[in-house]
C-alpha cells in the first residue's frame, strides 16, 4: 500500500496540527529534547561513558568528584561522580532509562483499563454505568499520589519480605496505573455517550453491525483524540509520581535506581556540598517532564478546534 | 433620513492559506422607520456585516477597507472606548440564540439596569423603572415579578424579549438582529417578527434584519439585500426581489424555496450554484446492480409497511419503584400504512415524535409496544440475527445531521462499502471498489470522492454520501429523517431532486419526515401529521394543504410563511 | 458513601493485609501472649462484627495502637495534626490568592508578554516535581544563602490542644519554605485552570451580547466572565485544596516537618496499617467536608440550582 502511504504523509504535512507543530519552535525544541532522551536512555549501555552498575568499572577513590569546570573535577567524569564513584551521567541515563520504562508501561496500562471501562460504561449505560463511574468517582477524590503511596504499602504488607525488591518496579507500575486509570475512563466515557447518540452510530446499526463491531471500528477511533492528549501528559505525571514515589523510599531501590532513587540518595549530600549528586539527576528530570508537558499542552491545543 | 450608512466594507479572515473574504464592496443606507432584509446562504457574509460596523468581528477577523456612518458621522476606526459607547446606545445587536445570550447567573433585572445605568442618566430606581417598562413593551406579562427572575425560569420565546428588551434599552436609534428568529419554533416566530416589525414603527428606529429564511424576509421586511459568497449581488424593495429579481443568482435562490401553495415536480433553475456536482445519468436498472437480485419484486400486500398500535416511553424519572418513575410518551398509540412505491410524509413540531417512529421502524429503539409490519412479516418479534438482517438490508436510513451521520474517521470509500460488506453482497473486493465508485458517481460526486474523509465535503455533498451508503444494500425501503432542514435552500433543492430522481428510477417506497410543509407538499404523495406522540390526520397531501380536517393541521397551515409576490418561475 | 467504601478499604487492609501479631511482637514471645494481644486488639470474632467495631471505634475517634510505635494512633494523629494543617493552609492561602489573579489576568490579557511569561511559569510550574522544589529551595536558601531552616517546625508555641508556629519567627521562618513548596504546583494548577476556563467563558454568547450592548469591559470581565468561570472551576478548586494535605505527605518528607505526612510515610515502610487506615480516614473526611463547602459555594453561586 504505498499510495496510501503517501496519501496519509501528503495529507499530514497539509494538516493543520503539522502547521501548527512547526509554527511554534517551542515545540519543536521539546520534541528533539525528548527524542534525545528517549533514545539516549533506551540506548543508554551504548551511549554512557560507563556502566554504574558494573563493579569493574568504577572506583570508590574516584567518589565525590565534582563536574568537570569546577576545581578538582575531571574530564572523565563530566558530571561528577557519586559516593561510589560512579559517574554521575552515566546513572543518570540508565536511571532514565528506568523512569522512562515505568512511566511508559503505566500510562500504558492505566490507558487499557481506562479505555475499557470507559468504553463499557459509557455505551451500555445504566446501573453498570453508575456503578463504575461511582468507583471512580471515590477514586478521583484522592490525589493519585496517596492512591499508588497505598498500593504500593499494601502489596509491601501482602508480599514476602525478600522479594520486594525485585518485584518494586512491577509494583510500581501497577501502583501508578491504578491511580491514573480514572482519567482515561472518564474521558473516554463522556465522549463514548455523546459518540454513540450520534447518527453515524446508528447507521451502522441500520445496516445491522453487531454492537461489538459498532464500539471498536466506529466509536473507539473517534474518541481517541483526547486519550492521546491525556496520555501524554499523563506520561509527564507518571514519570513525576514514579520520582516522587521513589523519593519517599518506596519505588524503585537503590540496586538498579530510577531518576527518582538517584535524587533520595542524592539528598544526604546536599549539606555537606556534594550537590551535583542531586541536582543533575533533578534537571534531568524536569527537563524531561517539561518536555513532555509542552508537547502534551500544545497536542491539547491543536486537537481542540474551539481554540483559535 | 439615513440613519445607516456603509460604504465599501470589505472584511477578510487571514489565514495560512490566503485570506478568505468574507465580504466585498458592501454599500448600503438604512432610513429611519425602515427594515432592511439581508439574506443569503450560509458563507455569504452576511452576519460578518452586522459584526464589523459594531466592530465585534471574531478574530481574526479584520475590516480592511470601507467607511461606516452613523447619522453622517463616522464611526469605523473608533477607540474601544468610543466604540463602547456607541454600542448599545446607539446601536443595538440582537442574536441567534436566546438560550445562550443572556449571562445566566444574573437576574433579568441586574443585566437590564446594568445596561440602562451605563448608557443614560439614570440611578438604579429609575433604571428599574424603565426596565419594567421595558419588559412590559415586549410583552412579558407580569414585568415587575419577572424581573427578579434568572434566565433559565423564562421559555427560548419569552428569553428573546428579554433580549429585544435588552438591545432597545438604552435607546438606540439602529437594531442589528442577526438571525433572531431562527432558533425558535416556528409558531413563536411569528409572534417575535411581530413584535419586531411593530416596535421599528413605533419607536422609529431603523432595523437590520439578517436571515437565511425567505419568510423572514417576504413577512417584515421593506427591502431586501441578497448576498452571495461575500458579494452584494442585488438590492431592492422586497417585493421586487421576490416577484422579479434580476440576478441569476436571486432567481435562482427563491426557486429553490420550496412553495406552500403548488406542488412541482422538481425544482427547476437550481444550476447556479457552484455546488451541483456530476449531471445526473439515469441508470438501467434492469442491467445495473441497483436492479440486481432484489428478490422483492412481488409484494405480498398493498402495504409494504404497516405500523399497529406502536408505542414509546422514554424514563424521564428514574426510581427504584416501579410505580414512581416517570415517562414521556414519545409514541403514543400511532399506526399507519404505506403503500409500495409512494412518498409517505410524517410532519409535526419538534418534540412530536416523529423522528422517533422513524427509528422504530428501523429498529434503532426496541418499542414499547405495537407492531412494525413489512412486507407481512412482523419485525418486533424477529428471532434469529439473520433474519433481522435480512430485513435490515431492506430498509436503509438518511439523517438529518451531515456533519454526524458520517464516521469523521473513515474514508467516503469505506464508508459507502460497509453495508456491502458486510451484508455480502458483493464477490470481490475489486467488484466492492467498483459499485462504491459507481454509486458515488451515481449521487452526483463522482468517484474521486472515494479517496477523501467526510470532512472535506459540505453539508450538501454529505448527504449524498449518505445517500449512496443507504443505496448500497441495495433497499427496497428509504426512511428520510429530515434529510435536508439542515441545509441551505438551494442545496435542499438539489437533494431533493436527487431523491426523487432515485426513488422514481428504483421504485424506492419512502418515509419522509419533515418539520416543514412547504416540503412535504412539494415531496411526499401522503402525509400523516403527528402531535405530542400522537396521530392526528392522514390524508393525501393535496387533500391536506386544501382541505385539513382537524383544528391542528389548520394551526399548523397558518403559520407557514406565504411568501407572496414570489416569482412565478413554476 | 465515600466515607462508607475508605472505611471498607482501611478495615480490608487490616483483615488481609499482613499478620499484625507477627508485626508487632518477636520471636520469642509466647502463644499465649499472643491470644491475649490478639483478644485486646480485637481480632477474634467475625468479620461483620469486627468491621462494626471498626466502625464505631473509627467514628469515635479511636483507631488501636500503632504497631510499631506501640501508642494509641488518636495520640499520634493528635501530636501530629496542627502541624499539617497550618502548613495546608498557608499553602493553600498562597495558592489562591496568587493563582486566581495570575489566571484572570493571563485569560483576559493572553497575547501580553506578561501572560505568555506567566504560562511558560506555569508549565515550569507543573514540571517540577514537589519534592524537587523542596530540594532547590533547601539547596539554595538553607544551603548556600543559609537564610532559612531547613528543617522541622521549629520553636512552636503549645495551646494546651493546639501547637501552633504562627507565634513565633522561627516558627514563622521555618514555614516559609515548605508552605512556597507545596503551594506551587497547586497555583500553576490553579492558574491553568482558571486560564482555560475563563478563555471558554469570553468566547460565549452572552459576552458577546454583553460587549454589543456597550457594557464596560471592567464590569464585564469581572462580574459577568469571573463568576461564569467560577461555577465550573469550584469543584476542581475545592478538591485541589483537598489534596494539599495528601501532597503534604512529600513536602513533610522532604523537611521532615512532623506532620501527619511523615508519619504515614513512615507507616508504610513498616506496614502499620492502624496508622494507615486511620490516616485514610482522615483524609476521606476532609475531602467529605471540601464537597460539603463546595456544594454550599455552588448553591449560593449559581441560581439554576437553586429551582428544584
Amino acid at each position: 500500500m504505498p499510495e496510501y502511504f503517501k496519501d496519509f504523509w501528503r495529507r499530514f504535512f497539509d494538516s493543520d496540527i503539522w502547521w501548527s507543530f512547526k509554527s511554534s519552535p517551542l515545540v519543536v525544541v521539546a520534541s528533539i529534547v525528548t527524542f534525545i532522551m528517549i533514545f539516549s536512555s533506551v540506548f543508554a549501555t551504548y551511549v554512557a561513558p560507563f556502566n554504574p552498575f558494573d563493579l569493574a568499572q568504577f572506583d570508590l577513590m574516584d567518589n565525590l568528584k565534582p563536574p568537570v569546570w569546577m576545581e578538582d573535577g575531571t574530564s572523565k567524569f563530566l558530571l561528577g561522580t557519586d559516593d561510589q564513584g560512579r559517574d554521575v551521567l552515566s546513572t543518570i541515563l540508565y536511571g532514565s532509562r528506568v523512569s522512562l520504562l515505568v512511566g511508559f508501561l503505566s500510562v500504558i496500562f492505566a490507558m487499557i483499563i481506562g479505555i475499557v471501562v470507559g468504553l463499557v460504561a459509557g455505551y451500555s449505560g445504566g446501573w453498570v454505568d453508575a456503578v463504575l463511574m461511582r468507583i471512580a468517582d471515590v477514586q478521583l477524590s484522592f490525589p493519585a499520589i496517596l492512591i499508588a503511596l497505598l498500593v504500593d504499602g499494601i502489596v509491601r504488607g501482602i508480599l514476602p519480605k525478600g522479594s520486594h525488591d525485585e518485584l518494586a518496579v512491577y509494583v510500581l507500575i501497577v501502583a501508578i496505573a491504578l491511580s491514573f486509570w480514572v482519567q482515561y475512563a472518564r474521558t473516554v466515557r463522556s465522549s463514548t455517550m455523546v459518540e454513540r447518540t450520534k447518527e453515524y452510530v446508528q447507521a451502522a446499526q441500520v445496516i445491522g453491525l453487531p454492537q461489538p463491531l459498532i464500539l471498536l471500528r466506529h466509536i473507539l477511533p473517534n474518541v481517541m483524540g483526547p486519550v492521546l492528549v491525556i496520555a501524554t501528559i499523563q506520561l509527564a505525571l507518571a514519570v513525576i509520581t514514579e520520582a516522587t514515589l521513589s523519593f519517599l523510599g518506596v519505588g524503585v531501590p537503590p540496586t538498579s535506581p530510577s531518576l527518582g532513587t538517584l535524587i533520595r540518595v542524592g539528598n544526604d549530600y546536599l549539606f555537606s556540598g556534594e550537590w551535583w549528586i542531586t541536582v543533575f539527576p533533578g534537571l534531568a528530570l524536569v527537563i524531561l517532564v517539561l518536555a513532555v508537558n509542552i508537547l502534551g499542552d500544545w497536542l491539547r491545543d491543536a486537537l481542540n478546534p474551539k481554540l483559535r | 433620513m439615513t440613519l445607516l450608512k456603509i460604504e465599501g466594507m470589505r472584511v477578510e479572515f487571514p489565514s495560512r492559506r490566503g485570506s478568505v473574504v468574507a465580504a466585498k464592496d458592501v454599500n448600503l443606507e438604512l432610513a429611519s422607520g425602515e427594515i432592511l432584509g439581508i439574506v443569503g446562504e450560509s458563507g455569504a457574509g452576511k452576519s460578518t456585516i452586522a459584526n464589523a460596523v459594531l466592530d465585534l468581528l471574531d478574530p481574526p477577523g479584520i475590516m480592511p477597507k470601507g467607511k461606516v456612518f452613523l447619522e453622517g458621522e463616522r464611526i469605523d476606526g473608533l477607540s474601544l472606548e468610543q466604540m463602547r459607547k456607541i454600542r448599545g446606545k446607539r446601536i443595538g445587536m440582537i442574536f441567534q440564540d436566546p438560550l445562550t445570550s443572556l449571562n445566566p447567573l444574573q437576574t433579568i433585572q441586574e443585566q437590564l439596569v446594568e445596561t440602562i445605568t451605563t448608557h443614560l442618566p439614570m440611578n438604579n430606581k429609575q433604571a428599574l423603572e424603565r426596565s419594567i417598562e421595558m419588559l412590559e413593551k415586549v410583552g412579558i406579562p407580569e414585568p415587575a415579578i419577572r424581573i427578579k427572575h434568572y434566565p433559565h425560569q423564562f421559555s427560548g420565546g419569552m428569553r428573546q424579549r428579554v433580549v429585544i428588551a435588552l438591545s432597545l434599552c438604552a435607546e438606540p436609534d439602529v437594531i442589528l438582529a442577526d438571525e433572531p428568529t431562527t432558533a425558535l419554533d416556528v409558531s413563536i416566530q411569528a409572534q417575535i417578527l411581530d413584535l419586531m416589525r411593530k416596535l421599528v414603527k413605533e419607536t422609529g428606529v431603523g432595523m437590520i434584519i439578517i436571515t437565511h429564511d425567505m419568510g423572514v424576509i417576504s413577512d417584515v421586511c421593506d427591502r431586501v439585500m441578497v448576498m452571495y459568497r461575500g458579494d452584494v449581488v442585488e438590492i431592492g424593495p422586497t417585493r421586487k426581489i421576490l416577484g422579479n429579481p434580476d440576478h441569476p443568482y436571486t432567481r435562482s435562490l427563491i426557486s429553490a424555496v420550496p412553495r406552500p401553495d403548488k406542488r412541482l415536480h422538481r425544482f427547476p433553475l437550481v444550476e447556479y450554484i457552484e455546488e451541483a456536482g456530476v449531471p445526473y445519468k439515469p441508470i438501467d436498472i434492469k442491467t445495473h446492480w441497483l436492479g440486481q437480485a432484489r428478490d422483492f419484486d412481488k409484494p405480498k400486500s398493498d402495504h409494504l409497511i404497516s405500523i399497529k398500535n406502536l408505542e414509546m416511553r422514554f424514563l424521564t424519572v428514574d426510581s427504584v419503584f416501579k410505580s414512581k418513575r416517570k415517562y414521556l410518551r414519545a409514541v403514543d398509540d400511532v399506526s399507519f400504512d404505506i403503500r409500495e412505491g409512494e412518498v409517505f410524509g410524517l410532519v409535526g413540531e419538534s418534540g412530536s415524535g416523529k423522528s422517533t417512529v422513524a427509528r422504530l421502524i428501523c429498529g434503532i429503539y426496541k418499542p414499547f409496544g405495537g407492531q412494525v409490519i413489512f412486507d407481512g412479516t412482523d419485525l418486533t418479534a424477529l428471532g434469529s440475527r439473520r433474519v433481522a438482517n435480512h430485513y435490515r438490508r431492506q430498509m436503509q436510513m438518511i439523517f438529518q445531521d451531515p456533519f454526524s451521520s458520517l464516521n469523521g474517521r473513515m474514508r467516503v470509500g469505506d464508508i459507502v462499502a460497509e453495508p456491502i460488506k458486510f451484508h455480502k453482497l458483493a464477490s470481490s473486493n475489486a467488484e466492492v471498489k467498483s459499485i462504491v465508485n459507481d454509486l458515488l458517481d451515481h449521487v452526483g460526486l463522482g468517484a474521486i470522492a472515494a479517496k477523501k474523509f467526510p470532512h472535506e465535503f459540505s453539508g450538501g455533498q454529505r448527504q449524498r454520501i449518505s445517500i449512496a451508503r443507504a443505496l448500497a444494500t441495495r433497499p427496497r425501503f428509504l426512511i428520510c429523517d429530515e434529510p435536508t432542514s439542515a441545509l441551505d435552500v438551494s442545496i435542499q433543492a438539489q437533494v431533493l431532486n436527487l431523491l426523487k430522481d432515485l426513488q422514481e428510477e428504483l421504485s424506492l417506497t419512502m418515509l419522509f419526515i419533515s418539520h416543514d410543509l412547504p416540503v412535504i407538499r412539494q415531496v411526499c404523495d401522503r402525509v400523516a401529521v403527528m402531535r405530542d406522540g400522537k396521530l392526528v390526520e392522514v390524508a393525501d397531501t393535496e387533500d391536506l394543504f386544501e382541505a385539513p380536517q382537524t383544528d391542528y393541521s389548520r394551526h399548523l397551515l397558518e403559520l407557514m410563511p406565504r411568501l407572496e409576490g414570489l416569482s412565478g418561475a413554476g | 458513601m465515600v466515607m462508607l467504601t475508605v472505611a471498607l478499604i482501611a478495615f480490608a487492609m487490616f483483615q488481609f493485609v499482613g499478620d499484625p501479631i507477627a508485626n508487632m511482637v518477636g520471636q520469642d514471645t509466647s502463644l499465649a501472649e499472643r491470644e491475649q494481644l490478639k483478644e485486646d486488639l480485637g481480632l477474634n470474632g467475625s468479620i461483620f462484627t469486627q468491621f462494626g467495631h471498626f466502625v464505631k471505634n473509627a467514628v469515635q475517634g479511636e483507631f488501636g495502637r500503632s504497631y510499631r510505635l506501640r501508642k494509641p494512633v488518636r495520640e499520634l494523629i493528635a501530636e501530629r495534626f496542627p502541624a499539617t494543617l497550618e502548613l495546608s493552609l498557608l499553602s493553600a492561602f498562597l495558592a489562591l490568592l496568587v493563582g486566581i489573579p495570575m489566571g484572570v489576568f493571563t485569560a483576559l490579557r493572553r497575547d501580553s508578554w506578561l501572560a505568555q511569561g506567566f504560562m511558560t511559569l506555569s508549565l515550569i510550574g507543573i514540571s517540577l516535581p514537589t519534592f524537587l522544589i523542596g530540594i532547590f529551595l533547601i539547596l539554595f536558601f538553607g544551603v548556600m544563602l543559609q537564610w532559612l531552616p531547613t528543617f522541622g517546625r521549629g520553636d512552636v508555641v503549645d495551646l494546651g490542644w493546639w501547637t501552633t508556629g504562627f507565634l513565633t519567627i522561627s516558627g514563622w521562618k521555618s514555614l516559609i519554605m515548605p508552605a512556597i513548596t507545596l503551594a506551587i504546583f497547586q497555583m500553576t494548577l490553579i492558574v491553568r485552570l482558571i486560564r482555560a476556563e475563563m478563555l471558554e467563558v469570553l468566547r460565549s454568547d452572552y459576552i458577546k451580547f454583553a460587549r454589543a450592548r456597550g457594557l464596560r469591559e471592567r464590569s464585564i470581565s469581572f462580574s459577568h466572565a469571573l463568576k461564569n468561570t467560577l461555577v465550573p472551576v469550584i469543584t476542581i478548586i475545592g478538591l485541589q485544596i483537598g489534596s494539599l494535605i495528601a501532597f503534604a505527605i512529600i513536602t513533610e518528607s522532604v523537611f521532615q516537618w512532623p506532620g501527619m505526612g511523615l508519619l504515614f510515610i513512615q507507616a508504610i515502610e513498616e506496614v502499620d496499617i492502624p496508622i494507615m487506615s486511620a490516616y485514610l480516614l482522615l483524609i476521606a473526611f476532609v475531602f467529605v467536608l471540601i464537597n460539603l463547602v463546595v456544594d454550599v459555594l455552588y448553591y449560593a453561586i449559581d441560581p439554576r440550582l437553586r429551582m428544584d
